[in-house]
């Protein structure tokens, strides 16, 4: 391998990992999380150790200057401390911002080796643990990286549009914190992120070379958390979008938590205000993260990986995909236990209403 | 139907998008002030101009906008020009500054 190319690879643990989950994943994605632990433990045979008592990594709480650097080193330092306990030295994130605070903060504790003394004794005095820094850190879309060809070769279904036989047309969007923060943090760096386009590749689709690839999605703590500021959150999602529209992407897929979510919401919200929209026919672009992807390719049940929840309605992508799926179990929980039912939006034409006939 | 109230609209974009700006304007004054071109955009004109301490009258910024098809309220800032060439004595490039304001007023004084 060219030597200038090596330093955009990442060492990525094959085995034995410790993982955090992510806090705002939970409500937005719900099945993501779990369809990762599934397809980690059940379709490639590996240890995952999912800790009840790990707790938020507080970083949208950093990033909103709420949270002081001290004592997010400290609660950092308490889930490496808690992965130490249970044995782990691979520590794996679901989320990107808690990535890129836990690449953060272990670069500070390289720097400036006084702060990590200053974390390990407020560690030491308010919970009595001891810090144990981890052997590798990655983000679970690095996890999935690495496993891409085990997956492919497991795979049901293809990134390929069964009607035509073409690759999906697929938008990657990387979260900011992943690589942008820490260059040498993610697979491909900064400039050339290879993470999730790697994964398209591998499973048949892809990947849309769009002027705005790498803008950010609009998150950006707060420029969203402040409700008079949202204008200009919402303003980047739509240059992103106003910039993928013409390539006609069939979905997008991101690995941030944020990403996913605002790419996905806000095509909701700019419907609503403007009416305008950037799928086919009128439609939204369906956005997913890649564990739906991966779940999708593994033959998952798009209900079970909580694609219910999402804004755009994805049938015309598993439509697409050529997967199955039973339309009125879709808002159907747990034991058929009706869920509930958005409101129509104009970003799926509003046609919610006459598709699904679902009994309350 | 209504669109919705969020509480926030949606920021409109500031970059200038030349691909979308109607240029036939400024291919005029770049055709009939072809020494605008030379224009390094040093601000000596701006920084000694006497409208533009006294009002926010900024002449770079303006001619700089006007070049890239951004007429809107050109006129209207031109006029606090008030002639005097200083800009013109200070411009490294010789440009006939107070020309350009002349030229940019007659093209732009429907816009």
């Amino acid at each position: 391998m060219n030597r200038n190319w090596k330093e955009y690879q990442k060492e990525i643990a094959d085995d034995h990992y410790y993982y955090a989950r992510s806090c705002i994943r939970q409500n937005f994605f719900p099945g993501s999380e779990k369809a990762f632990l599934d397809i980690m433990r059940n379709d490639l045979n590996r240890d995952c150790f999912d800790d009840p008592l790990h707790t938020s990594c507080t970083g949208i709480g950093y990033h909103a200057d709420i949270v002081p650097l001290d004592t997010i080193m400290a609660v950092v330092a308490r889930q490496f401390a808690l992965m130490g306990e249970a044995g782990y030295e691979n520590f794996i994130s679901s989320c990107i911002t808690s990535f890129g605070i836990y690449t953060e903060i272990l670069a500070t504790w390289e720097e400036f080796p006084e702060t990590e003394e200053r974390a390990r004794e407020n560690l030491y005095k308010a919970t009595g643990r001891t810090l144990v820094k981890p052997r590798n850190l990655a983000h679970t879309s690095d996890i999935v990286f690495h496993h891409r060809e085990a997956i492919a070769a497991r795979a049901r279904h293809r990134l390929v549009n069964v009607l035509t036989g073409e690759p999906l047309r697929v938008v990657e969007h990387i979260g900011c914190h992943y690589a942008k923060i820490f260059p040498k943090s993610g697979v491909g760096g900064s400039e050339f992120p290879y993470v999730l386009a790697g994964m398209v590749e591998s499973w048949g689709g892809q990947c849309v070379d769009y002027p705005e690839r790498r803008h950010c999605c609009g998150f950006g703590f707060r420029n969203y958390l402040v409700q008079a500021n949202r204008g200009y959150s919402v303003a980047n999602t739509q240059k992103k979008l106003e910039s993928m529209a013409p390539y006609k992407p069939d979905f997008i897929v991101a690995n941030c938590p944020g990403c996913a979510m605002f790419l996905d919401k806000w095509q909701y919200t700019i419907a609503e205000m403007e009416g305008t929209t950037y799928g086919e026919n009128g439609h939204g672009i369906p956005v997913l993260t890649y564990e739906e992807m991966a779940g999708l390719v593994l033959g998952y049940d798009p209900w079970a990986l909580g694609m219910q929840m999402h804004q755009v309605d994805v049938e015309p992508l598993l439509d697409k995909m050529g997967i199955e799926y039973d339309p009125a179990a879709k808002y159907l929980g747990m034991n058929g236990k009706y869920i509930g039912q958005p409101a129509s939006a104009i970003v799926n034409c509003g046609s919610q209403d006459t598709i699904y006939n679902i009994k309350q | 139907m209504a669109a919705m109230n969020f509480g926030f609209g949606i920021n409109k974009p500031r970059v200038i998008d030349l691909d979308r700006n109607n240029l036939r304007k400024s291919d005029e004054i770049l055709r009939e002030m072809p020494e605008l071109q030379t224009c390094i955009g040093c601000g000596a004109c701006t920084a000694l101009c006497t409208a533009g301490n006294l009002t926010s009258f900024n002449f770079r910024r303006v001619h700089t906008l006007v070049r890239r098809g951004e007429y809107e309220g050109a006129y209207e800032e031109m006029n606090k020009c008030m002639l005097c060439g200083k800009c013109r004595l200070a411009c490294p490039r010789g440009i006939n500054t107070r020309g350009v304001v002349m030229l940019i007023k007659r093209k732009l004084g429907d816009f």
